[in-house]
């Protein structure tokens, strides 16, 4: 039946079928098309012909009396209700198909992240694709920094996605699959790249300024390529030798800048705690209770500090919300890990 | 035998000259004249929001920024897509039918002297110009970047005149409460003797329809907009997820209203076309009781589909199935519709004068629009399309090529009513060649470009799509040329158009049996209703 | 109204009606068609706090304690006696005695700036103590009894949600911002309303209703009824949950 229906030339107007699930969804497109140019050539070829037929030949015309018939106004109820109960029932097996979400055990899962206005993707091993800074308006297609999810073929994919500001949407036309990336909430999106190749990734719900200038890439390579892929670019970590992240880095700036003049990295009581060894620490607070110094806590402390004061020391720490931004937050959260 | 006992006075005096001078016409309580009003307000708004999408398909002409024929920012685009979306949608499509034809039509086909309450009538009209006038305000304090939809958090964040906005969207509501409840007023209480809701005319029916959903939707859509502006005035934290808001409720209150708000859009459209196709058959329409209740039955399931617009937005699968089915149902009394229109030209006599033509034009239009709003219906389907150049072609097939095919046309129907002078038939049809090719030609390549995933609201797009996105472009150009030949059609008519009789076209219903323009009243007596309205035997 | 009033006491229906009943079932239908626009308005806004308490109860169940049930209280009994009064205005119209009516209504108005004027202590109370909307909120007072209160639920009770203390804390607010925005546009209405109620009492007192005609003293009495029951539902809604 798929092969009979995927002959029409409808095809010829999708982008090309990188999963199997985007072939069953070229069919149930192809069967939509047939059954809408029956159907319209039906009314319209219908009122084509009574429109020549019954033209007007005299000012006199008489014309015929007929105010309904009840057996014709059932049978073009039901047979649309019939037709249209078929399309609801493919289209629904196809949506639950396209939902229903692998298991964690057998899926790669990799973490998705919009933002105005570019995808970031993280992998389990530690890779962060971010975007460069800096992509100005002038870029364009074919010269922005394109991020580049690499999947490995023939195996499923989990994307976990959520949005640090307004909401994106997640959109491969050749895997027929979107799904919206909303603030403060995750969603999830699944595939099986059947195809070695790039796919494009569109941005497709409206985000602002340069919504129509956040494209991305999937990479579908064969398994081992892909192994490859997540070992070569397996990010460098931990203080000590040397090496610190490039979110690090940004953090160290943001702490000379900012927080420099209150907290050390050496162990010194200046006006607030010191950072040396402080995350992972256990906090112990003014009013008794005490915490262990995890993202959570960290990320609040730096928004709100007046929440939780450390055991004496002063409340003397200005808010930083509205003035940091969610990715400066983590960087900051990134370097402290690095200065323990 | 025509619905109408009545003596049919003839002689000069009509509505247009009962009382002299501009002050006589802005504090007028005739429902006559403020529906001319409403028409030069909504053909303005028209032109100004057929600007802006000359504006945007000419930005879209090329795909890459540095090449296009317009040079502009992206933010400058977004605010041409918003305020076409904002303009068209409140100001024109929303209102339109309903303020212009409904205020004109409904006493009138009733046997009635006025709406039930001519002076809510008169305050409704300023209450949307007070709206308008906020909304065109925007471009001159802050201007607006987030689509007609408004959508969370975007809406809160952005610096443009968001506040503004909505209050000029609540304002325009407002007005729509108040039209819609003085329609379903007059239809229950000012029908003449003998005229059962069995014997209105199938527009009325339409009107009465809308007006329902005008009641019942708009209030949802006015809390919305309120809320968006304590959330940006106070930070309520409703919509805004750092304070601990849901962004997606706002979809799901949005559409609430948004939904049956198409169906505003399109049911008084459908009314047009039942009057326009029996009187150019001169024959009966077929299936008058299906068609009426047809109009119900999609006003009453207009209010339980609103997710069909958010499939891939977060809401829940089930949500998304439930949703889906039910759109799928709203679409058989659409279908029953098409076929019955399409059944009263069988055995007919037609003759394609250029109300008729845009009567065909919509049938074939709103025929693709409405399947392919099928198959947007589809879960399965409308995960690829959703947000894609497909949507933007199927509302533009249903809105543009139903709602203002079935206007244009009920403009040059009843312009000779109105005014009392023929229009230009020969400059008619020459528009409708221009707007229904041009119409084709800019959004059936939308169709492809949306198979082909190309996202809307896009400013800057992927060169692939370039000769489609041409091809586009200049249907808009055919289309800006045939309404514009419309508006020239319609000038030419009140200018030096050919004295019009009664009944020019030989119709049956009851505005046909009163002068062109008829008196301030009306009709000089009441008349009696015998018979159905559209007993051409 | 373009009811004119002529030398015999007797009043004009408009042209377009029949008769004064028939004009008067007309408006009726009229003001009934709005009262439901306004319920759906205010619907609108009572399933965003059903939606919200059911998702973060401990916020609303603390939030309500900081609201004084006595005021509240007092202001639905005023509002109860606003709408007998009201009754009483239409009905002294209805007896063709206007005295009696503009006394009724006035009292109704004095009930209306009752209303305003506890609502005005409510107000400046939390505004001075710094619960308010979001953007402008500053007691972390309320921000810890919600913890508090959090922390004393069973644990498994807790959604992830209500599980994060912190999340909690930053959005505490909430609460005050669904009661700022659901008070203040009732309490719009219920200054609306005076300002009709003023203006159907200027014109009972220039003679300009009778047994004929006072309809537009029953819609105006319709609206005020109607911001009475919404006040019915605000009260516990927002007071009592707790």
């Amino acid at each position: 039946m798929n092969q009979w229906l995927s002959i029409f030339p409808a095809t010829a107007f999708m982008p090309i079928q990188g999963t199997e699930i985007a072939g069953k969804i070229d069919g149930y497109y192809a069967f939509l098309l047939i059954s809408s140019l029956i159907s319209g050539l039906i009314l319209i070829g219908g009122m084509t012909a009574f429109v020549v037929q019954y033209k007007r030949r005299s000012a006199n015309d008489k014309t015929a009396y007929i105010t309904h018939n009840t057996m014709l106004e059932f049978t073009w109820s039901f047979i649309p209700f019939v037709i249209m109960m078929v399309i609801f029932f493919w289209g629904k097996n196809i949506f639950n198909e396209l939902r229903s979400m692998p298991d964690a055990s057998e899926a790669e899962e990799i973490h998705v992240v919009g933002v105005q206005w570019a995808w970031n993707f993280k992998y389990k091993n530690g890779i962060k694709q971010y975007t460069k800074e800096g992509i100005s308006a002038e870029n364009k297609i074919g010269n922005v920094e394109k991020q580049i999810m690499a999947v490995p073929l023939g195996k499923p994919v989990k994307l976990v996605m959520t949005s640090n500001d307004v909401i994106h949407s997640f959109y491969i036309p050749g895997f027929r699959n979107k799904q919206d990336v909303i603030p403060g909430r995750y969603t999830s999106l699944w595939f099986k790249a059947e195809k070695e190749g790039e796919f494009q990734v569109y941005c497709t719900e409206y985000c602002g300024l340069q919504h129509s200038q956040m494209p991305a890439t999937i990479r579908v390579m064969k398994e081992p390529d892909y192994k490859a892929w997540l070992e070569a670019n397996k990010p460098v970590m931990a203080a000590g030798d040397g090496g610190m992240n490039e979110m690090a880095m940004k953090g160290e700036e943001i702490y000379d800048g900012k927080c420099k003049s209150c907290h050390s990295l050496d162990g010194t009581r200046v006006v607030g705690p010191t950072w040396k060894g402080l995350y992972g620490a256990k906090r112990e607070f003014a009013d008794g209770s005490s915490v262990d110094a995890d993202e959570n806590y960290l990320k609040e402390s730096i928004l709100n500090p007046a929440a939780k004061i450390v055991k004496g020391y002063p409340p003397a720490m200005p808010p930083y919300a509205g003035q940091l931004s969610d990715d400066e937050i983590t960087q900051l959260i990134e370097y402290m890990k690095v200065v323990k | 035998m025509s619905q109408s006992t009545a003596h049919v006075a003839t002689g000069q005096d009509n509505y247009l000259n009962h009382e002299k001078g501009i002050w006589s016409w802005l504090s007028t309580v005739d429902h006559k004249r403020i529906a001319v009003m409403y028409l030069v307000s909504v053909l303005t708004f028209f032109l100004v929001g057929g600007i802006f999408a000359l504006l945007v398909r000419g930005a879209l002409f090329n795909a890459l920024p540095e090449n296009k024929i317009i040079q502009i920012t992206p933010d400058v685009y977004n605010q041409f897509m918003s305020y076409h979306g904002i303009i068209m949608v409140f100001m024109v499509i929303v209102p339109g039918i309903p303020a212009i034809f409904g205020n004109f039509l409904l006493p009138v086909m009733l046997g009635a002297k006025d709406v039930a309450f001519p002076r809510l009538n008169l305050a409704s009209y300023y209450v949307y110009m007070a709206g308008a006038a906020l909304a065109v305000g925007t471009l001159f304090v802050g201007k607006i970047d987030t689509g007609w939809t408004f959508y969370t958090p975007y809406s809160i964040k952005t610096s443009t005149s968001v506040v503004m906005a909505v209050l000029a969207a609540f304002t325009m509501g407002m007005a729509s409460i108040l039209t819609g409840l003085n329609f379903i007023v007059t239809t229950h209480k000012l029908r003449a003797p003998g005229q059962t809701m069995n014997k209105i005319p199938l527009f009325v029916w339409a009107i009465y329809a809308t007006s329902i959903i005008q009641i019942l939707a708009t209030p949802v859509l006015g809390i919305t907009l309120l809320l968006i502006g304590a959330e940006r005035a106070l930070g309520v934290g409703i919509f805004d997820p750092n304070l601990g808001g849901d962004p997606v409720l706002f979809q799901h209150f949005f559409w609430f209203y948004s939904h049956p708000a198409v169906y505003i859009m399109i049911l008084p459209a459908m009314g047009i076309i039942s009057e326009l196709i029996s009187t150019f058959s001169r024959k009966t329409i077929f299936g008058y009781t299906a068609i009426a209740y047809s109009s119900l039955a999609i006003a009453a399931v207009s209010f339980l589909v609103w997710g069909h617009h958010m499939f891939v937005s977060g809401q829940s699968e089930f949500a998304g199935i439930l949703f889906s089915v039910i759109t799928m149902l709203v679409g058989v009394p659409t279908a029953i519709k098409l076929f019955n229109w399409i059944s009263t030209m069988y055995k007919g006599s037609v003759r394609l004068d250029t109300p008729m033509l845009y009567a065909i034009g919509f049938l074939f239009l709103f025929t693709i629009g409405g399947l392919t709003g099928v198959w947007l219906a589809s879960t399965g389907m409308d995960v690829h399309f959703h947000d894609t150049y497909f949507v933007v072609a199927h509302f533009h097939y249903v809105m543009v090529g139903g709602v203002l095919m079935a206007f244009t046309g009920g403009l040059f129907f009843w312009f000779p009513k109105m005014f009392g002078k023929m229009t230009n038939d020969t400059l008619g049809r020459l528009s409708w060649v221009f707007v229904f090719t041009g119409f084709n030609v800019t959004f059936f390549p939308q169709f492809i470009l949306g198979a082909l995933g190309m996202p809307r609201r896009y400013f800057e797009y992927h060169p692939a799509y370039e000769p489609l996105n041409q091809i586009s472009t200049v249907g808009s150009w055919l289309i800006g040329l045939g309404f514009v030949i419309a508006l020239v059609a319609i000038i030419h008519g009140l200018l030096s158009g050919e004295k019009a009789g009664a009944n020019p076209w030989g119709s049956k219903t009851l505005e046909w049996q009163t002068p062109s323009p008829p008196p301030h009243d009306n009709f000089p007596i009441t008349p009696t209703v015998t018979a159905g309205p559209y007993e051409y035997r | 109204m373009s009811i004119v009033k002529t030398e015999d006491g007797h009043f004009h229906h408009a042209h377009h009606f029949n008769s004064l009943s028939h004009q008067y079932d007309s408006a009726k239908q009229g003001v009934w068609l709005f009262m439901v626009t306004e319920i759906l308005m205010f619907g609108g806004l009572f399933v965003a706090y059903l939606i919200y308490k059911s998702l973060y109860a401990p916020i609303f169940h603390v939030g309500s304690s900081y609201l004084d049930w006595r005021l509240g209280s007092i202001n639905t009994v005023v509002l109860i006696t606003s709408s007998f009064t009201m009754a009483l205005g239409i009905y002294f119209n209805q007896k063709n005695k206007p005295k009696q009516a503009v006394i009724a209504l006035a009292l109704t108005i004095l009930c209306a700036l009752a209303f305003m004027v506890i609502k005005y202590f409510e107000y400046s109370h939390k505004i001075h103590l710094g619960l308010v909307p979001g953007k402008y909120f500053t007691n972390t007072e309320f921000q810890n009894k919600v913890a508090e209160y959090i922390s004393n639920m069973p644990i498994e009770s807790l959604t992830p949600a209500l599980s994060d203390a912190n999340l909690m804390k930053k959005i505490a607010p909430l609460y005050f911002g669904f009661y700022f925005v659901m008070t203040g546009l009732h309490g719009l209405h219920v200054v609306i309303g005076a300002c009709l109620i003023f203006w159907v009492m200027v014109k009972t007192a220039k003679g300009q209703f009778g047994a004929e005609y006072y309809t537009p003293v029953e819609g105006v009495g319709l609206f005020w009824h109607i911001v009475d029951l919404i006040w019915i539902y605000l009260f516990p809604l927002l007071y009592l949950v707790g």
